[in-house]
């Protein structure tokens, strides 16, 4: 091994190479960047997981208060029994629990029917129910029935389903919703942005008129409209919202191209015969990532909160479907009777949030190191 | 400055007249009318209530009509809330709306500035970094998890606030919507207010107030905050616009009967005159706060003159 190391040649870092060494130095924004990636990862697979069904109604769970022990709780068995039981229009005359199972006994003035078993099958407390015994002139009866342990650790909402589930998958749409409508309106304001800003001359001017009137129009006013044209359909409704969000991105994008195509680079490039088209790829568009990338995580974040905030006025995503949005103006309305309702989807959204402007913060440093 | 003022009064007539000719049509193009949603309403009382309000008279003539009536200062009966036109529902709600946006905004616009002067003049303390906290959170937390948020910990827990209602103006009513309308303020106010005063504490002027021996209160009060107040002068025309024609999220939340809820309901309403109404409120409040703006910019600026 007499072999002398030999030192490897001097790599020079690329743009985004140096951007990315910039980014993991930033703690918060690679936290924040890991906690988005957890949160997508939950909110896909999470649901597969969870053994409740986002739209799965649980009658005798109705307002469930969040717990990490199993339901039902010990003092919930009596009362969810004696409901049971009613049902049946017999009256209960004596019930004790043998670890798993309960056993009740019931009386009637007539005689009882042995399929009354099915009753107790069908609450969501109690399955395997059985007969154990019948007294002989049939007016007693004792029945048996293991109880079923069922996990709410989120809690229950006001008709009774998992809320566990529906955060996640509530989480599904809010965020491909956000992704979605971001890419939309980052691919509208790109295209507009670029032509107007490369054409220039009087084209640039009116598409740039165009933008400044549709600025002027109250945005509500126009999404609002939007909704009424395109009906409550969720898909519409966020390329809607994308459809809306593009004249920032226009703006900024044709600033950009404006400025790069000054650039001496640039006039080097035209002197030297490269074509437009060879311009655009080699110059312009690597030139235009940076901003056009910054400019989309902070989108996303203002995505989430347009479509939670339709939802939120009962104009976007409709039940059973949900998001973000739809849960937490259903707590909104219940905080005084079951907070879980508002509090678990606010959790959600605004950590969400959060982490999305600290890696569109991040990003913006370490692809902008003058802008400090 | 008065031929200024004027001139600008002037170019607002246009930019009115095309806001208002947007709105009439769009929301004419939309599907549906007014009269569609109610249930039950015969084929002959639906035609008979259109024709009263003149919905079956061509869409140009109706216009000419809503344009004469606008200059007169009558913006029509609301179709959707029959017993009332809508200037009687601008004259009941706006004031409400008003109050809690005003108050909102002054609450913003004194401590966002003094939050962010304190987050200049502590740059890389715990101050600043606190105040960054804060600003964050404000700026990122939507309004309609803020209220609920408010009413729950005030309201329910510590029972100190009512939880909704508007209670006639009521003090304590108030601070709940005031405190959610002005938060997400307070964080543009002193983040905006925190650069401006950085780059205003390092500018030359105030390097000769402090070689002449000046306090520090001096300094910062009298010369660095003058030249910081600029960007927060420009934030104050659209925010002002916004707040003060009313939130549907915070009037909903709340329980407040502000205008905040008109624009929504009567769109979806297609309560034509509501909405056309709605749009005229905005676009007066956003030209005039604008106006108020660049002339405060000349006050504040003497170096700007419209001339």
């Amino acid at each position: 091994m007499t072999d002398a190391v030999v030192a490897a040649p001097v790599v020079g870092r690329s743009l985004w190479g140096d951007a990315w060494a910039r980014l993991q130095a930033n703690r918060a924004a690679m936290f924040s960047l890991y906690y988005l990636i957890f949160m997508g990862i939950i909110c896909i697979v999470g649901p597969y997981f969870v053994p409740h069904q986002y739209t799965t109604i649980y009658p005798d769970y109705v307002r469930t208060a969040p717990s990490l022990s199993s339901y039902p709780k010990s003092d919930m068995i009596e009362t969810t029994l004696a409901e049971t039981v009613k049902r049946m229009r017999v009256d209960v005359k004596e019930w004790h629990q043998e670890g798993e199972r309960v056993f009740v006994t019931v009386t009637s003035s007539k005689a009882v029917d042995e399929r009354n078993v099915r009753y107790i099958d069908r609450s969501d407390t109690f399955d395997d129910a059985k007969v154990e015994s019948k007294s002989a002139d049939g007016l007693e009866m004792t029945m048996s029935a293991s109880i079923k342990q069922q996990y709410f650790i989120f809690g229950t909402d006001n008709t009774g389903r998992d809320m566990l589930s529906r955060t996640l998958m509530a989480g599904r749409i809010s965020l491909a919703i956000g992704l979605l409508a971001g890419f939309v309106a980052v691919t509208i304001g790109v295209v507009y942005g670029a032509a107007a800003g490369f054409i220039g001359g009087k084209v640039d001017e009116v598409m740039m008129r165009v933008v400044d009137v549709l600025y002027s129009l109250p945005f509500i006013f126009f999404v609002i409209m939007l909704v009424v044209f395109f009906g409550r359909n969720f898909v519409l409704m966020f390329l809607a919202v994308g459809a809306v969000l593009w004249l920032d991105m226009a703006r900024i994008v044709r600033g950009q191209a404006l400025s790069i195509r000054r650039q001496e680079y640039v006039q080097a490039a035209e002197a030297m015969g490269v074509r437009t088209r060879g311009i655009l790829m080699r110059h312009v568009i690597p030139n235009l990532l940076g901003p056009v990338v910054i400019y989309m995580t902070l989108l996303v974040p203002h995505v989430i909160i347009l479509e939670s905030f339709l939802s939120f006025l009962g104009l976007g995503v409709q039940e059973p479907m949900t998001s973000w949005g739809v849960l937490i103006s259903v707590g909104a309305k219940n905080i005084g009777t079951a907070n879980w309702l508002l509090l678990f989807p606010a959790f959600f959204l605004v950590s969400t949030l959060f982490a999305l402007n600290f890696v569109g913060d991040g990003l913006r440093d370490a692809l902008d190191p003058k802008d400090r | 400055m008065l031929l200024y003022v004027l001139r600008r009064l002037l170019t607002a007539i246009p930019t009115m007249f095309v806001i208002v000719t947007l709105a009439f049509f769009l929301i004419r193009v939309a599907p549906g009318g007014p009269f569609n949603q109610e249930r039950g309403l015969s084929p002959e009382i639906k035609a008979n209530l259109e024709a009263q309000f003149g919905l079956n008279d061509p869409l140009w003539l109706q216009y000419g009509n809503y344009l004469n009536n606008l200059l007169h200062g009558n913006f029509g009966p609301s179709y959707n809330l029959p017993d009332f036109t809508v200037g009687e529902l601008f004259a009941k709600g706006l004031p409400i709306s008003i109050q809690l946006g005003a108050s909102a905004l002054i609450l913003a616009l004194l401590l966002g500035t003094l939050l962010g002067t304190v987050a200049a003049l502590n740059q890389n303390k715990a101050a600043d970094y606190s105040v960054i906290a804060l600003a964050t959170a404000g700026s990122t937390i939507p309004t309609f998890v803020i209220a609920p948020i408010i009413q729950l910990v005030f309201g329910l827990s510590w029972k100190l606030l009512p939880v909704g209602g508007w209670g006639d103006g009521a003090l304590l009513n108030k601070i709940g919507p005031v405190l959610t309308l002005a938060l997400p303020q307070i964080a543009i106010v002193a983040r905006l207010m925190r650069g401006s005063m950085i780059e205003s504490l390092r500018s030359h002027h105030i390097r000769t107030a402090r070689a002449l021996g000046l306090s520090d209160w001096s300094v910062v009060v009298r010369h660095a905050l003058r030249g910081a107040v600029l960007p927060i002068i420009s934030f104050t025309g659209p925010a002002a616009a916004a707040l003060l024609t009313g939130s549907i999220i915070v009037e909903t939340i709340f329980s407040i009967p502000g205008v905040g809820r008109y624009f929504v309901d009567a769109a979806l309403n297609r309560d034509y005159t509501l909405v056309m109404g709605t749009v005229v409120v905005i676009a007066l409040f956003t030209i005039i706060f604008n106006l108020i703006v660049d002339i405060m910019y000349a006050v504040v600026d003497p170096r700007v003159r419209y001339d």
